[in-house]
């Protein structure tokens, strides 16, 4: 098996203090080398805080496991750099369909709106993810890699988070100002810390597998229910880079894990699925079941959890990685503030705020997909092949079809770092919404709106004219704001006003992590600074 | 009024980002309702439903369109 991708493996060194009794301190420390904790620790870095990020392996994902990488994800990885290394190995795919038996009975296509610098969805195997990550922590001085260090015990105290942390050269103690929690589903620190996670286990088992073959599948996403070549289950095919496709089907709950592995048991159920007798190799190959919980809340003091150390989804809907990517990017900017003294800890408290209401919108979601997918009584299977036969036909059967409700952004509607609304505003772009693209000029080069904010405040204006901008003075406040005017000329389509209902005098307060905060008309000076200090906990 | 074979479930005085949103509130509804019944209770539950929900539309034009649309391809 495995003939497309060679591990790297990441070089261990011995930490200075390993074996010792000095405590290695430090600003913030960053807890699990994947997607999402290498996302926390390039979002700190790129603000200035300096981190240590501790792993205790030494390579990257076996497997492909998180494939699904949805826009806002991507918007965020450009902001962390590595946005174009993704897209570019990756595959973009927006058209979905569900087939019925042997008959296709719904489509989708993701990117309904054009304008936007980013595909609705791109496939790329996780391992790929990480080794673009790990060469951009790389290039960041501030943030200090140490593989194959493991965090045995956790201490956390008023002033500091102790860690225990053993090495091949010994044990060592870190103490951490502040300690990002990314460790994954199983996540060893939430168990040492005694925190519960609340949810349940889905009774069913997933056979998934990578595999290699040429192939002239469209890039689509092919979901099948009760198809013929696996009766009474469902099935998905999803093209990756290097044409590794993948492959998952549902098994059900008495199905035998290490019996199912076995690639004399696996092949044949490819075969029938590709009904034809073309080549394919096998790369990888595993039995998954899963959960959908969350942390009640996912600040803990000084220890602040991400990703599925915090929350765990079913895979129908790529909610997974896509949320956790968007925990660190709530997180990072917060906790940058704290740290400096410019906001309260109670920002923290809105990172738990806001994404635990994310979290249970994307369980929300994925339950649902899990329910229609994998009925589990007699009535619900009627239903659910009830719609199917008769989604070909009616509009209304189609809309309920849910073979995974993919990935959208958590819109914070109802967070309490946003100013509400005092002028009438059509659209979508509400307090608390993440900001939509659109293609911008500015100085007469073509680019995208959302390449030009996020990582501090900014007060997003529509004007006739660049001149006039009487909000120069908030770059220099505490905590800063730069304006960003869209004149006609460097909005030459109109995308962006017409997505922002944007009148001359119009303007947006920007969060860092591009969520929108308030909007007015033609706010005042002092307008702008109540809902920055409204944003940061500081009104 | 002919029987309305468009997506059609909503809230009043609710908005839905995603379109698919009120029709999986109501699935969801639906599977609730039956959670715990036996198959024979589901049924019957299933047909109180239909006859509940027939008085309800009360228009005999749609309700012979509706029970056409059910039994094709059954």
């Amino acid at each position: 098996m495995l003939k497309t991708y060679h591990y790297p493996k990441f070089k261990y060194e011995r930490p200075a203090e390993a074996g010792t009794n000095r405590l290695k301190h430090a600003r913030a420390v960053v807890v699990g080398a994947g997607p999402v904790g290498m996302a926390a620790a390039i979002d700190l870095a790129q603000q200035g805080v300096p981190v240590l990020l501790l792993d205790d392996d030494d390579t990257v994902s076996i497997g492909s496991r998180g494939v699904c990488y949805a826009k806002r994800a991507l918007e965020i990885l450009d902001r962390l750099g590595v946005g174009d290394a993704v897209v570019d190995k990756g595959v973009s795919w927006n058209v979905g369909r569900s087939f019925f038996r042997d008959r296709e009975v719904y489509n989708f296509n993701l990117v309904p709106e054009a304008d936007q610098k980013r595909p609705g969805m791109v496939n790329l195997q996780q391992y790929y993810l990480e080794e673009f990550l790990v060469a951009r922590c790389r290039e960041l001085p501030n943030i200090e890699m140490r593989w194959k260090n493991r965090v045995i015990s956790v201490n956390p105290g008023d002033e500091d988070v102790r860690l225990k942390v053993e090495t091949p050269d010994g044990y060592y103690v870190a103490a951490a100002d502040w300690l990002v929690v990314a460790d994954g589903a199983k996540s060893p620190i939430r168990k040492m810390l005694n925190l519960e996670i609340d949810g349940k286990i889905f009774m069913d088992r997933f056979l998934i597998a990578d595999v290699v073959m040429k192939a002239d599948f469209p890039a689509e996403r092919w979901f099948w229910f009760d198809p013929p070549f696996h009766p009474n289950q469902s099935a998905l095919l999803h093209k990756q880079a290097d044409n590794v496709w993948r492959i998952d089907f549902q098994l059900g709950w008495t199905a035998d894990p290490e019996e199912e592995k076995k690639p004399e048991k696996v092949i044949p159920r490819i075969q029938a699925m590709l009904g034809d007798e073309r080549e394919f190799e096998l790369e990888w190959v595993s039995v998954y079941t899963f959960q959908c919980r969350r942390m009640a809340a996912f600040r803990h003091g000084r220890v602040l959890f991400v990703g599925d150390a915090a929350h765990q989804v079913s895979p129908f809907g790529a909610r997974g990685a896509n949320s956790g990517i968007q925990d660190t990017d709530n997180l990072a900017w917060k906790l940058k503030l704290v740290m400096d003294g410019r906001a309260p800890e109670s920002l923290l408290d809105s990172y738990s705020a806001e994404r635990t209401c994310a979290a249970d919108e994307n369980l929300l979601n994925s339950t649902r997909s899990t329910d229609f997918i994998t009925p589990k009584s007699r009535a619900s299977r009627t239903f659910r092949n009830a719609v199917l036969g008769m989604a070909g036909k009616h509009a209304f059967a189609r809309v309920l079809v849910n073979s995974g409700r993919l990935s959208v952004p958590a819109c914070l509607a109802e967070s309490p770092l946003n100013t509400p609304d005092a002028e009438a505003f059509a659209g979508r772009m509400a307090p608390g919404m993440p900001m939509d693209d659109a293609p911008i000029s500015i100085g007469g080069r073509p680019g995208w709106l959302l390449d030009r904010v996020g990582g501090q405040f900014t007060l997003l204006r529509f004007a006739d004219d660049a001149a006039g901008d009487t909000y120069a003075e908030l770059a220099d406040d505490p905590i800063p704001v730069r304006t960003l005017t869209l004149t006609p000329a460097a909005d030459p389509k109109g995308v962006a006003a017409h997505r922002y209902d944007a009148r001359p005098g119009t303007a947006y307060l920007i969060r860092p992590d591009q969520h929108v905060a308030a909007r007015w008309r033609a706010p005042t000076v002092a307008a702008v600074r109540a809902a920055v200090a409204r944003a940061t906990c500081n009104a | 009024m002919p029987l309305n074979l468009a997506p059609n479930f909503h809230a009043a005085g609710k908005r839905y980002l995603n379109a698919y949103s009120p029709g999986d509130d109501f699935y969801e509804m639906l599977l609730d309702a039956h959670r715990d019944l036996s198959d024979e209770q589901s049924e019957l539950m299933n047909a109180r439903l239909i006859l509940l929900l027939a008085n309800h539309i009360g228009d005999l034009d749609v309700l012979r369109e509706a029970l056409a649309a059910a039994r094709e391809d059954v």
